[in-house]
């Protein structure tokens, strides 16, 4: 009697915690289901949609789906605007993550200072991050317009632009978003405008990161600002701008809305993307199964991006 | 050698008390110019907003500053002769909804991956933020077709259902650190006390999520009245746009752009928001810096 009591009590207790953790599993998955329903109902789905179009012929209006097997990628390596959205995309991110690196390490350190009205200064270098990016946009549409542009105005008011042997040129206007060269300038300017406070406020999380005392350490061991920034600084924020790096370039190379809005393409599809000419052929030139083949393309790019990210989490989860 | 010792001691502080004056220039100076480059635009916005048509259609006009006396013009057309206030609504309403469906699905998930889920949480909540990553370009287009099949193209409720496909994601992962910043000890004692698991997480953990929660609030909200491709793909019916989508589309007519309006609409539209998000992007750049491990 008095050796089987313990032994009851501890099978009791042993179902009692049994019973415990069944139910914290079941409301584990309680919990969670929802959301991964969710995300699997609505992202799964149409990322599965997107290869299942890529091989049919789809249209917007039409129910029709015929299988065509790689005739859209086949069509697509042949198509000059195709090629041309796709060597933009490279250029346009390329471009845009160099100079965001570079521009948003100089005024991540600039803004390590503490001066008087900073809040403001932050409030306006935060402003097109934070503003909803079609409408910030919608200002650059001015700034570059054709006629009114306050840019040119301010290049004719210094004699740059607009009179016989001005250095660029004797035309009152550049025609920012007319001209091939100056379209694709505009592009990258208006994305790097986008993303550097972005990328900006991620490289000062990564400031504010390194210890004070090693800071402290190299002004008492009186080396450069150059030997402090190559030898300590750049190698400490190493990891972070990587991470500013990743996210720049996934905003960077799926986005459509500078095009749209600036550009539509143009002039003569010069500065189509993968993004901007899949919406195009997609939406409204009706051809959901060419749309789809053209987005799929910024997949492996994206796949690769997430890949190198996980890496640099396991990495940062050993050390 | 004394001497020189001497000298460049007696030089230093004349020397670094120029150099501090030179620096402190290039340094105000460089702070002005990126400020510059990201407000400018915005600026002109202001500016333009309150000129006069003729002031505002004259190349040779300083387009930074007033030529005219300033007028309410375009405001006023802007509010009465346009759909924007419908738009403002829409963005609202759509806002809202998303932030009800976002904290719904997004704060019981990041709480069973902080805490229930054990070793398997942290693995399903990385995955679960790469679906954050997968652009709207990718997906639109068939996104577009099950919009259609579900009967919802046109009107705001595609974007209800939309919205949250990128906010959940991002709201869960953010809600997920938060949950991990509140000692466990809260719901252990709570639990002692005779409360359930469920009880101790409503009664105990969420008073001190609130942060938490109040930040997934306004991301889900400015990212939503913010989002720009599903709007554009989904909805064409002018008095459904919201104001992201209505404001570049409906004040551009082909070649006939309604500057005034346009600028105005844009600025009205955009501050609310940036401020809004001003408040919070530490937390939204932790979200994004903590994937990559502290």
């Amino acid at each position: 009697m008095s050796v089987q009591a313990p032994a009851a009590a501890e099978r009791a207790r042993a179902r009692a915690e049994r019973d415990y953790a069944r139910r914290e599993a079941m409301l584990a998955i309680g919990m969670l289901a929802p959301a991964v329903v969710f995300i699997l109902l609505l992202v799964g789905v149409p990322f599965g949609l997107a290869i299942y179009y890529s091989l049919h012929d789809v249209t917007t209006g039409g129910t029709e789906v015929r299988w065509v097997g790689l005739r859209h990628f086949a069509e697509l390596v042949r198509d000059r605007v195709f090629l041309r959205s796709l060597s933009n995309t490279l250029l346009f991110t390329a471009t845009t993550l160099v100079a965001v690196l570079v521009l948003s390490t100089v005024l991540a350190e600039l803004l390590m200072r503490d001066f008087r009205g900073k809040w403001v200064v932050r409030f306006l270098i935060l402003l097109p991050w934070t503003a909803p990016v079609a409408l910030g946009l919608i200002g650059w549409l001015w700034m570059l317009d054709s006629v009114f542009s306050p840019i040119d105005w301010l290049l004719r008011q210094v004699g740059l632009l607009g009179q016989r042997g001005a250095p660029l040129g004797a035309l009152p206007n550049l025609y920012w978003l007319g001209d091939p060269v100056l379209a694709k300038v505009s592009i990258v300017l208006v994305n790097v405008w986008r993303i550097l406070p972005l990328a900006t406020v991620i490289v000062l999380a990564g400031l504010n990161s390194i210890p004070r005392d090693v800071i402290e350490q190299t002004r008492i061991d009186r080396a450069g600002y150059f030997r402090r920034l190559f030898d300590i600084t750049l190698p400490m924020l190493s990891p972070i701008l990587l991470v500013a790096v990743l996210f720049t370039f996934v905003f960077t190379f799926s986005d459509m809305i500078a095009i749209f809005i600036l550009t539509r393409g143009g002039p003569a599809n010069m500065t189509q993307t993968l993004a901007s000419h899949a919406f195009f052929t997609g939406i409204l030139g009706g051809n959901l199964g060419r749309g789809a083949a053209i987005a799929l393309f910024l997949l492996p790019v994206l796949a690769g991006v997430s890949a190198l990210l996980l890496r640099l989490i396991r990495r940062s989860e050993v050390t | 050698m004394a001497t020189t010792t001497a000298t460049l001691t007696a030089g230093a502080p004349r020397g670094r008390g120029v150099g501090r004056f030179a620096s402190r220039t290039v340094f105000y100076l460089a702070v002005a110019m990126f400020t510059l480059f990201a407000a400018l635009p915005f600026y002109v916005m202001l500016i333009t907003a309150f000129k006069r048509n003729p002031d505002l259609f004259d190349p040779a006009a300083n387009p930074f500053w007033f030529s005219q006396p300033p007028t309410l013009d375009h405001i006023r057309l802007l509010f009465t002769d346009t759909l924007f206030v419908r738009w403002l609504l829409n963005s609202f309403m759509v806002g809202g909804l998303v932030v009800v469906i976002t904290l719904l699905l997004a704060v019981p998930a990041a709480y069973s991956l902080a805490r229930l889920a054990g070793s398997w949480g942290e693995v399903l909540g990385i995955g679960i933020f790469l679906t954050y990553l997968v652009p709207p370009t990718l997906l639109f287009l068939p996104f577009a077709k099950v919009i259609a099949a579900l009967g919802l193209q046109n009107s705001i409720w595609a974007l209800v259902i939309a919205y949250p496909t990128f906010t959940v994601p991002f709201c869960t992962w953010l809600m997920m650190g938060f949950f991990k910043g509140i000692p466990k000890d809260i719901e252990e004692q709570a639990m002692v006390d005779g409360y359930t698991r469920l009880q101790a997480f409503v009664r105990a953990v969420l008073p001190l999520a609130v942060p938490g929660i109040l930040t997934i609030v306004v991301f889900a909200f400015t990212l939503s009245t913010s989002e720009f491709v599903y709007a554009l793909t989904f909805v064409q019916d002018s008095a459904q746009k919201t104001v992201s989508i209505g404001v570049p589309t409906e004040l551009v007519r082909g070649d006939v752009f309604r500057w005034g309006p346009l600028l105005a609409g844009a600025l009205i539209a955009s501050i609310p928001v940036a401020v809004l998000y001003t408040f919070f992007i530490d937390h939204f750049v932790a979200g994004l810096t903590a994937v990559a491990g502290e």
